[in-house]
């Protein structure tokens, strides 16, 4: 006599048949054919890879890194020469990469801000303008901008013949000169009571946050944390006797000397990042305002709340809400696109090591140290800002 | 039945005298309104107008006023006087054979253009709604079949070009289009793996791939393709440079296509799966006949972006050396006589990129509005 169904589905689910209909079993047999496949690829290209470079006797490990690297680098956060070995060549590279990547993510944020929030604004003409923006940028490739551009600022005017901005501002195809403070031992009180200031400022919000949750009323916030912060530092600088020399940029021969500079590679690479993300970040930022409903202003104008408060309170939070996520692989875009940089010489990352590569001849080390920077990087942004929106997120209960 | 058609003399009046005062219609009460509702309106209105009037005016003048069209033979002198006042249309005129095809055989060029315009008109029976049934895929086909045959000749007395010869607008197109098809499968098959639950070795292996791949730039992965592959193969056995890219761009864009069709995979509601499974249909039956077909049809619109995406991505090809449109233009400058008009050359390029992205990102907004027409009430 057949057994009935149920009693058979009852045996599989058990495990009893050792069949290809027990679903058990179906999944452990495709993964281990996965799973033996993709071994038996990564095997076969290991295999190869290590006959190959027998064969073209291609030295392996990371041994070159202690080698003098000889490779000149246009600009260095940290001091260097190509005496250095190709370690400190590629650290000089990776801090180039977080500069324009910092400094692209932060300018990148107010001007994408500015932009989506003049999209949604009632004035016709800027808010065509500024979609207008929009459009073109988005629609044509990162790399075409940023060769257009350095051939614009190539073909600006020789030192000699460099425009002036302002009193030691000095824009030619060598760059942006501008004047910079000397560094004054005494400087260090000053940074010491900024941060200072700003620790000052973070505990008196907190306690000013407190005492409204106690009391219902909130001590004035906006004045003593600007003292502390802003007026602090001025404060103990005059105290100190008003200690600052700029070093102003002036024309010797056919070049500048002094002042710092904005190399023609970070000024192209800079401004082409931001204005790139800006227009996407423009479109988040209008998304999120968006996406809050105008009943939400109108309810905490009923509630009595000022402008400033509804903004802080009742529509930020929710607009955050929509914007952070997108926001997180705009800023990680930022650091990705930054690669682009080996496309018109600026040292970065993706340059030094390219270039190492090609010296030493050591591909798959030097592209290696490429993709684990970038996703260190990456993995830092991602978990800061995943951190961020937890933070923000709506609680539910 | 001529009283319904047009209403009579004394009803119009009527509707005229209920029309809003003057100051609040028209035009001048659409500036009023958009332009000049407030001093604060006003003042941006009247500032932006004026740097728009200036910037635009100086345009004009440089790109059409005192832009020099075209110059004898390769006497570029005309263009170096009117440098910074008048743009040097003359370099488009003179090599905009070279930006769009490269190297291609000069008098076989008309073979890369009938491809192009295959592409496009691929492109364009795609995104019409009448041809989403199976009859697409043959259409694509024949299609890719007939490019195939155009740029490599060899046959129907066609004369062979080596692919070494290619470039300009055709490998743009190609690098994006076979982007795009070879990574549509491999992004189905990572999202579902990403999405199983049954199967932890498969969803840590998707996982990894995906998030690997997204983690870094795709300039690395080129580099990777360029001069790590050719040491993954067995000696002897040498795959073509522009395959190795395409393989790349293949790679790099599955892995976030993947994440698109997961959020779509995400968005269908357990209980059509649980349905499915209820009716006693197989995982693949559940899944091709069920779940994807919804799933995809959300994500449409999304996939039109990560298509755009991947075309303007391709240009970092040029980076390792490949001669699509943006390097054939910066290569065209490099001549001593043409020398410093590359704003004009990536202009000219620009535009063309921006015709490309432009239509295919207004078709992505229409189709999103026509897609949720079912879903709103």
């Amino acid at each position: 006599m057949a057994i009935s169904n149920t009693e058979r589905s009852r045996r599989s689910a058990q495990g009893g048949g050792f069949s290809l209909q027990n679903e058990a079993v179906r999944a452990i047999f495709w993964q281990v054919l996965v799973l033996g496949i993709v071994a038996l690829g990564i095997w076969y290209l290991v295999s190869n890879t290590i006959a190959n470079l027998e064969a073209r006797r291609i030295a392996t490990g990371f041994g070159f890194l202690g080698r003098e690297a000889g490779l000149p680098i246009g600009e260095a956060m940290i001091a260097y020469s190509p005496t250095d070995s190709y370690q400190r060549a590629l650290i000089v590279g990776l801090l180039n990469t977080l500069k324009v990547a910092v400094v692209g993510i932060v300018l990148a944020t107010i001007l994408g801000t500015v932009i989506g929030i003049a999209r949604l604004s009632k004035n016709w003409l800027l808010a065509k303008i500024a979609s207008a923006y929009v459009e073109v940028i988005r629609n044509t490739p990162l790399l075409l901008q940023l060769f257009l551009w350095y051939t614009l600022l190539q073909g600006l005017p020789g030192p000699r013949q460099a425009m002036k901005l302002g009193e030691g501002v000095f824009l030619s195809n060598r760059g942006i000169k501008v004047p910079w403070p000397v560094w004054d031992d005494l400087h260090v009180w000053v940074v010491g009571a900024l941060a200072a200031g700003i620790v000052g400022a973070w505990v008196y919000t907190r306690n000013a946050n407190a005492t409204q949750a106690r009391t219902g009323k909130r001590p004035p916030v906006l004045l003593p944390n600007l003292g502390m912060m802003v007026a602090l530092p001025i404060v103990v600088w005059l105290a100190l006797g008003a200690p600052l020399v700029w070093d102003v940029p002036a024309l010797r021969g056919f070049n500048f000397v002094g002042g710092a500079t904005l190399t023609p590679e970070f000024a192209a690479l800079t401004v082409g990042l931001v204005v790139y993300t800006a227009a996407f970040i423009a479109e988040i930022v209008r998304a999120g305002i968006l996406a809050v409903p105008k009943g939400q202003w109108e309810a905490a104008q009923a509630v009595g709340l000022h402008n400033n408060r509804i903004l802080n309170l009742v529509i930020l939070p929710q607009a955050l809400r929509v914007i952070i996520p997108p926001m997180t692989s705009q800023y990680l875009n930022v650091t990705k696109n930054s690669s682009l940089a080996v496309a018109i010489g600026y040292p970065d990352i993706v340059s030094v090591a390219n270039t190492t590569l090609n010296q030493t001849g050591q591909a798959i080390e030097g592209i290696a140290i490429i993709m684990a920077a970038y996703l260190t990087v990456s993995l830092s942004i991602s978990l800061f800002m995943n951190w961020y929106n937890k933070r923000i997120a709506l609680v539910e209960r | 039945m001529t009283s319904l058609s047009s209403p009579g003399p004394d009803l119009r009046t009527g509707a005229a005298d209920l029309l809003p005062p003057r100051s609040q219609r028209g035009v001048v009460g659409w500036m009023r309104e958009n332009l000049f509702s407030n001093w604060l309106n006003t003042a941006i209105t009247l500032l932006l107008a004026y740097f728009l009037v200036r910037w635009i005016s100086g345009f004009v003048d440089w790109a059409f006023v005192n832009a020099i069209w075209s110059v004898p033979g390769n006497n570029t002198t005309a263009c170096r006087e009117a440098r910074g006042i008048g743009a040097c249309w003359a370099l488009i005129n003179e090599k905009h054979r070279f930006i769009l095809f490269g190297t291609y055989t000069y008098e076989e060029q008309w073979r890369p253009l009938i491809a192009c315009a295959l592409f496009i008109a691929l492109y364009v029976v795609s995104a019409m709604k009448r041809f989403w049934n199976k009859w697409l895929m043959a259409i694509w086909a024949v299609g890719l079949v007939a490019i195939g045959v155009l740029m490599w000749g060899g046959v129907f007395g066609l004369t062979h070009v080596s692919q070494e010869r290619w470039g300009g607008l055709p490998i743009t197109l190609i690098l994006s289009t076979f982007g795009i098809v070879g990574a549509f499968p491999l992004a189905i098959l990572l999202a579902l793996g990403r999405r199983s639950t049954g199967m932890p070795a498969i969803k840590a292996l998707c996982v990894v791939f995906i998030e690997l791949i997204r983690g870094v730039p795709l300039i690395s992965i080129l580099f990777m393709a360029s001069v790590m592959f050719p040491l993954f193969l067995p000696d002897g056995l040498n795959i073509d440079k522009l395959l190795r890219a395409q393989v790349a761009i293949i790679l790099f864009a599955a892995a976030y296509l993947a994440e698109v069709i997961r959020g779509g995979l995400q968005a269908i509601p357990k209980g059509q799966g649980e349905a499915a499974d209820a009716l006693g249909l197989s995982y693949w039956n559940k899944t091709l006949f069920i779940i994807l077909p919804q799933a995809l049809r959300i994500v449409i619109p999304p996939m039109v972006n990560t298509f755009i995406g991947m075309f303007k991505d391709t240009s970092l090809v040029l980076i390792i050396g490949i001669y699509d449109i943006l390097n054939a233009a910066k290569t065209s400058i490099i001549e001593p006589a043409w020398q410093g008009f590359g704003v004009e050359a990536y202009i000219a390029v620009a535009t063309l990129y921006f015709f490309f992205c432009f239509a295919m990102s207004k078709y992505s907004q229409k189709l999103e509005v026509d897609l949720n027409r079912g879903m709103r009430r």
